[in-house]
């Protein structure tokens, strides 16, 4: 058997099919985030460090390329490379605290 | 159209959802060993599990008409307290004997810490020992990209493991590159928040050449939808793609990766 993908290869698509297939479903959790950011601003206290995150991420939506989501999620990783000596927690938050 | 859930934990869902998964062309059930939502304390806790995932969820799916199958092991969040972790392990090797265990699974790591990678050595050993498969989890969010390279570094180091009986689960778009690259099988989970999406996961399909390559929904306790692939599915054919195309990679990839465990059978072929 082949090891090629059979949904691989150039999208046989335009840009105006693919606005009709997923426009609605974007812009709806582009309001979603506006609303969480507007409601930040409302908010008291220090910036949360996840937040920190998401707004260093914004940047790069507007920035051409294919490769946005690769990005993001690079940004918002552990950049560093040996074992830890033990977690204090077993969760993960979302984005790396160290992210400045 | 017909498809195989290649990671449920069907242990965490109800009977309602064996009825709708097989309703929506579900042919077939694996069931990786996971983390309960709380750390187990004792060996036998796990002896039990294990009787769990070999003899009484198979009896549950087979009243849908769905073969189960598991994986068998202790979840890397339990892998903090070592001496617990060494008697799980030692249970395992009696658990192989069953009919419906396809191999070692979910192992990899969590936090990435140091015992969690000993123990992860441990269940490639005990992998190796007995020629079984592998499927491993990666960890979640931002430990994601440094644990699936220390997990394919351990990989690589033990020597004797064949990529190609390995599938490292939950890549997303910023791993799924190296774990291809490297020759091992990916899987692609389906959540609605904290993995990919299943409009994601066609991007990925779009995106990478590899037939080595399954989805699936990791259905749990949490929150996750059994009806992922399906979901998935439906994407794909608004897309276009072809039914033969979506067959051969929600059903024919997990048979082909599967199909390298005896215990596995092509469920076009018990029909």
């Amino acid at each position: 058997m082949s090891d090629s993908n059979p949904l691989a290869g150039t999208p046989r698509r335009t840009r105006d099919q693919v606005a009709d297939l997923h426009f609605m479903d974007a812009r709806f959790k582009l309001l979603d985030l506006a609303a969480f950011l507007d409601r930040l601003e409302k908010a008291s206290g220090p910036e949360d460090h996840r937040v920190r995150g998401l707004r260093a991420a914004l940047p790069l939506l507007l920035q051409s390329g294919d490769d946005r989501v690769a990005q993001i999620l690079h940004l918002w990783s552990d950049p560093s490379v040996a074992p830890i000596e033990k977690a204090d927690t077993k969760a993960a938050s979302g984005v790396w605290p160290g992210l400045k | 159209m017909r498809y195989i859930e290649p990671h449920g934990h069907m242990v965490s869902r109800t009977t309602d959802d064996y009825q709708a998964m097989a309703l929506a062309g579900c042919a077939a059930i694996c069931e990786p060993a996971f983390w309960a939502g709380f750390d187990r304390k004792t060996a036998d806790g796990f002896y039990d599990y294990f009787c769990q995932l070999t003899q009484h969820e198979p009896k549950r799916a087979a009243k849908y008409g769905l073969p189960h199958y598991c994986w068998l092991c202790i979840n890397p969040k339990e892998s903090e307290d070592m001496k617990l972790a060494d008697d799980v392990l030692a249970l395992i090797p009696e658990f192989l004997k069953a009919k419906t265990v396809l191999g070692i699974g979910e192992i990899g790591l969590n936090k990435n810490t140091r015992n969690e990678m000993r123990i992860l050595e441990k269940h490639v050993e005990l992998a190796v020992k007995h020629d079984q498969l592998i499927l491993v989890h990666t960890p979640h969010l931002e430990d994601k990209r440094k644990g699936t390279r220390l997990i394919m570094d351990v990989l690589k180091a033990a020597g004797k493991v064949k990529p190609e009986r390995v599938i490292i689960d939950h890549v997303e778009e910023h791993t799924i590159g190296e774990v291809l690259d490297q020759g091992f099988w990916a899987g692609i989970t389906l959540y609605p928040e904290s993995k990919a999406t299943p409009v994601r996961a066609v991007d990925m399909l779009e995106n990478f050449a590899s037939q080595r390559v399954w989805l699936n929904s990791a259905c749990d306790w949490g929150h996750s939808d059994p009806l992922a692939v399906p979901k998935a599915m439906q994407e794909m054919r608004r897309r276009g793609h072809s039914a033969a195309a979506i067959d051969s990679l929600v059903y024919g990839n997990p048979v082909r990766f599967l199909s390298q465990s005896p215990n596995f059978q092509d469920p076009q072929a018990l029909r």
